[in-house]
């Protein structure tokens, strides 16, 4: 409930940009529900995050999910940009073996970071093969 | 105490043999716009003669699961009978301003937002509930777009066997390449649901994935 309060307060206003790292060991620990409501209380609060590693395949549904929830309810909250850059995937045996051993030891994938910004701010994020490209709204 | 013991062991066999022959959920998804509802409206159509749902140009036209129970696919002598289940669009914003565009009014606009999220959150909960799914991308679109690697990311974790369809090839930006080169671990096949294109081809696509559920 707080959550919501904070966010609406400064949801569809932009005063400057903000951009905010959370390194993968702030949520290692969490739940899959204190993990979302700690990225969507960063996203609520008019911030762009850029999470090292990424959510589980679950947790990324239900962040969508929880994000359409709110729109309607949060004021002006219009949903998110969502989007995990990766490797290029093309690395040899070797490399995909150090990776998921890297996996395992971290408990999540560091080599990869998310980015999640609120609709009103980030306008779209377009991924391609070879370049990413954040394009804000004016 | 007998006959108890007895009603318990058909009960059982019964319902065994009702739970072999249930029928398979197929599932459509993707982004709202990709043709979901046309491509379930033309299997419907080829083998029940009715259609499932509307389509429009405006997006979210879907926003609420729809299905059709028993639709028996006969292509070149083979049948299957599927449970054909059409989702709404899967988005991660959704602005009511955006209908707007369309000639829509302000009250409208916004009740299709709000439905529209509510199916979003439908859509996700239905996930658990298929046998097979046919992920239908717009191919004049960029495919990299996180909702279509999430709903793989999903399905792949619930070991769901996935057939990518790459939808509107009838169009001149249409590019099957770009799919293929987005998702090189499946199957990718290009049709126009709309007008038919290519729809043998996604037959003979969906028995083969059927053999995986």
């Amino acid at each position: 409930m707080t959550l919501e309060k904070k966010g609406e307060k400064n949801i569809g206003k932009i005063k400057g940009l903000s951009i905010q790292f959370l390194p993968y060991s702030e949520i290692r620990n969490l739940d899959s529900n204190a993990r979302i409501k700690k990225i969507l209380a960063i996203v609520l609060g008019n911030n762009i995050l850029i999470l090292q590693g990424r959510l589980k395949a679950d947790e990324e549904a239900r962040l969508i999910g929880d994000t359409m929830a709110m729109i309607g309810y949060v004021k002006e909250f219009k949903g998110i940009e969502l989007a995990v850059i990766e490797g290029h995937g093309d690395e040899g045996m070797i490399d995909k073996m150090r990776k998921s051993m890297l996996k395992v030891i971290s408990g999540g994938e560091l080599g990869t970071i998310t980015i999640i910004g609120p609709a009103t701010i980030v306008k779209e994020i377009k991924k391609n093969p070879k370049k990413i490209e954040l394009l804000l709204n004016r | 105490m007998a006959i108890k013991i007895l009603r318990e062991f058909f009960q059982r066999i019964f319902s065994n043999i009702f739970k072999n022959k249930k029928d398979l959920s197929l599932g459509f998804y993707g982004p709202p716009n990709a043709g979901k509802t046309s491509l379930a409206n033309r299997i419907c159509k080829d083998f029940t003669g009715e259609e499932l749902g509307s389509v429009s140009k405006v997006p979210h036209e879907t926003r609420n699961v729809q299905f059709k129970e028993k639709v028996e696919i006969d292509y070149k002598g083979r049948k299957i009978t599927f449970k054909l289940i059409d989702t709404p669009g899967i988005a991660t914003k959704i602005d009511y301003e955006d209908f707007l565009k369309y000639k829509m009014g302000r009250k409208d606009a916004k009740k299709r937002a709000k439905e529209a999220t509510q199916g979003v959150i439908e859509s996700i909960k239905w996930l658990d509930d298929m046998d097979l799914v046919v992920i239908v991308l717009d191919a004049t679109e960029n495919p990299y777009n996180q909702v279509n690697i999430t709903i793989i990311g999903n399905l792949v974790a619930r070991k769901i066997p996935v057939l990518i369809v790459a939808n509107k090839v009838d169009l001149r930006k249409a590019d099957i390449k770009k799919i293929e080169a987005a998702f090189p671990e499946y199957e990718v096949v290009g049709i126009s649901a709309r007008y038919g294109k290519n729809i043998e081809e996604f037959y003979e696509a969906l028995f083969k994935l059927s053999k995986k559920a």
